[in-house]
């Protein structure tokens, strides 16, 4: 019972962080507004002001990405952390990340898209092709063997990875240095236009995850067992590579590659509540966004005038959390 | 008939022996079956034909009718509940969330426990007498008690067919004792069973019928005391065996009992 009461108590508090941190970061940036005149610009009946204009358009965007690219990542990788039943799976393990970095990569060097959606586009694109061949490989005769999936995942990764190394040594100076700024992340280029195509992208997928958690829990235990307790084992583990690939390739889409929320966020919700699929998703959901959204708060402020990139933000704080966890053990255990 | 096998004849890919061998069996309703044998005789592989886990190359496995691989996980899992073998439980969850799990084939997607639901499962920890350990770790059990919890759990999928894969194996004796008589009860309350096991005396003492495999074949089949004989079992397991009926203390039973090689009476008589 007291368990139950600290989850109920851990999922209020997490929607709250989530809230709080959504609202502060809309006071952060490098437009110095004040809290009133924040209050005062975001008020129904205020006319349009510049104010306004960069509440609107430029922060908010910017915030809700930051939070369903969060919250995708981490429901990312939770699904892969279950379905590779391997506590170092995380999101872009299995190429999603490499694949759509050369779609970027390529898309902004070649100079063949038109702004920030054709980027998208092409991130989206790659991050599919690399999903695809993934699957193939493991996929045979009605099973998908998860051993073949994490090894035909990471060498599709440098294989991809190796290409974007060729376009960006072939690509001219300034195109290649906001390619690579791509593969760091930013959310920078976060639309109210993108962030419905990933919000009807993330959030049917984190609920879809969330409807199969009875059956993740089942299949922590082996796989016979969650087929004797009536879990259709080879579709869950399909249905789960599926809408963990394509939470990661939306949010790297969006935003590039930002490491660490899919690895750190359900590590440390496990640490705190347990391994319980039906609260790790919900929670591991509302975790990533608020994470992301901080990073993103501080990338923007930490070095004004320049914002660093929210990848390396999350690197930064991910590395040293995650040496924490292995010195622990905690790697050692299973999920 | 809850279960029956036909002539059926399984190869584990990239092994060359077939596991089974065309081997039928019929298992009613309402019995206590165990299925007996040597290490590797197939009855591993026989549990996962019934359970269709695994689909039969040739022949037929069938569960109420129906090929055993057809039934929706969900449906089947109403119906039958397995304590499969494996090792402890390495996933750190509490012993009612374990059990709970048992009630994953009745629960929607997105829905809670119903009332029905945590009935079943505190009726079940109480069956396998757990109730105590109910909020400790599963992680932290011991072999019986880990064994027991399995049990809760398929008793929790509210079944009419219990399958155990080697329940007993590395318990003692008391333990030992406990689950075959949980499995017992269940069977007189009107379900069935089918045990898998190295226990020879056991199965005879708590099953109606025993299925004897060797080598991917059924050598025999029926009550304990017409596979339960001296010859067959010594041939099987190729080592001299005894089989003693005992009448002592008002516990009648086959007492299976294997002798020294060198005591063996057959060789001793052969000329040196």
């Amino acid at each position: 019972m007291r368990r139950r009461r600290n989850r109920a108590i851990g999922i209020l508090g997490l929607s709250l962080l989530l809230v709080v941190a959504m609202a502060a970061a809309l006071a952060v940036g490098p437009a110095n507004l004040s809290l009133p005149e924040i209050w005062t610009a975001l008020q129904p009946s205020a006319g349009e002001s510049p104010a306004r204009a960069i509440l609107l358009w430029v922060r908010m965007p910017r915030i809700v990405a930051a939070a369903l690219s969060g919250a995708g990542l981490a429901v990312s990788g939770v699904l892969f952390q279950a379905l590779l039943r391997n506590p170092l799976a995380e999101p872009y393990l299995l190429g999603v990340s490499s694949g759509a970095a050369l779609g970027a990569v390529a898309a902004l060097s070649l100079g063949l898209t038109v702004g920030p959606v054709g980027v998208a586009l092409a991130a989206l694109a790659g991050a599919l092709i690399a999903i695809a061949t993934v699957f193939r490989v493991a996929y045979a005769a009605g099973q998908l063997d998860t051993r073949v999936l994490i090894l035909a995942g990471v060498v599709v990764a440098s294989f991809f990875g190796a290409g974007v190394m060729l376009v960006l040594t072939l690509a001219e100076g300034r195109t290649a240095r906001s390619a690579l700024l791509w593969t760091m992340g930013s959310f920078g280029q976060a639309s109210w236009q993108m962030n419905v195509a990933l919000a009807a992208y993330s959030v049917p997928a984190a609920l879809a995850a969330f409807g199969l958690s009875r059956h993740l829990n089942a299949l922590a235990l082996d796989e016979e067992s969650a087929a004797h307790l009536g879990t259709e084992v080879e579709r869950v583990k399909k249905i789960s590579y599926l809408l963990a690939s394509l939470l990661a390739a939306a949010a790297v889409s969006v935003a590039g590659v930002i490491g660490f929320v899919g690895l750190v966020v359900p590590h440390a919700i496990r640490l705190v509540w347990g391994v319980d699929h039906r609260y790790l998703i919900p929670m591991s959901f509302l975790a990533g966004g608020s994470l992301l959204v901080l990073a993103d708060a501080a990338a923007r402020t930490v070095a004004q005038p320049l914002e660093v990139p929210v990848g390396v933000v999350t690197a930064l704080i991910g590395v040293p959390f995650f040496l924490v966890l292995l010195r622990r053990g905690y790697a050692r255990k299973p999920l | 008939m809850s279960f029956e096998l036909g002539d059926a004849w399984f190869r584990y890919p990239r092994s060359g022996e077939p596991a089974l061998r065309g081997v039928s069996v019929e298992i009613p309703a309402g019995s206590h079956t165990a299925v007996v044998g040597p290490n590797g005789a197939g009855k591993t592989t026989l549990a996962r034909l019934l359970l269709g886990t695994l689909r039969p190359q040739s022949g037929h496995a069938l569960f109420e009718g129906r090929p055993a691989a057809d039934w929706p996980r969900r449906e089947m899992a109403k119906r039958v509940g397995v304590v499969a073998q494996g090792g402890p439980p390495v996933l750190p969850i509490s012993v009612s969330g374990f059990v709970e799990m048992g009630r994953n084939p009745y629960v929607r997607p997105w829905a809670p426990l119903g009332e029905e639901d945590r009935e079943k499962v505190s009726g079940a920890l109480r069956r396998a007498d757990l109730e105590e350990l109910a909020s400790r770790s599963v992680t932290e059990l011991s072999g019986g008690e880990v064994q027991r919890a399995k049990l809760a759990r398929a008793f929790a999928q509210d079944p009419t067919v219990l399958v155990l894969d080697e329940p007993t194996a590395h318990l003692d004796v008391a333990h030992e004792m406990e689950i075959f008589r949980l499995v017992r009860d269940f069977v007189d309350a009107g379900g069935s069973a089918v045990t898998i096991t190295h226990s020879l005396h056991l199965a005879g003492r708590f099953a109606d019928r025993l299925c004897l495999l060797a080598d991917g074949l059924l050598e025999a089949a029926g009550s304990p005391s017409e596979v339960l004989r001296s010859e067959v079992l010594s041939r099987v397991f190729d080592w001299p065996i005894e089989v003693v009926a005992l009448d002592h203390a008002g516990l009648a039973g086959l007492h299976v009992v294997p002798v020294d090689r060198d005591q063996d009476p057959t060789r001793s008589e052969e000329p040196t």
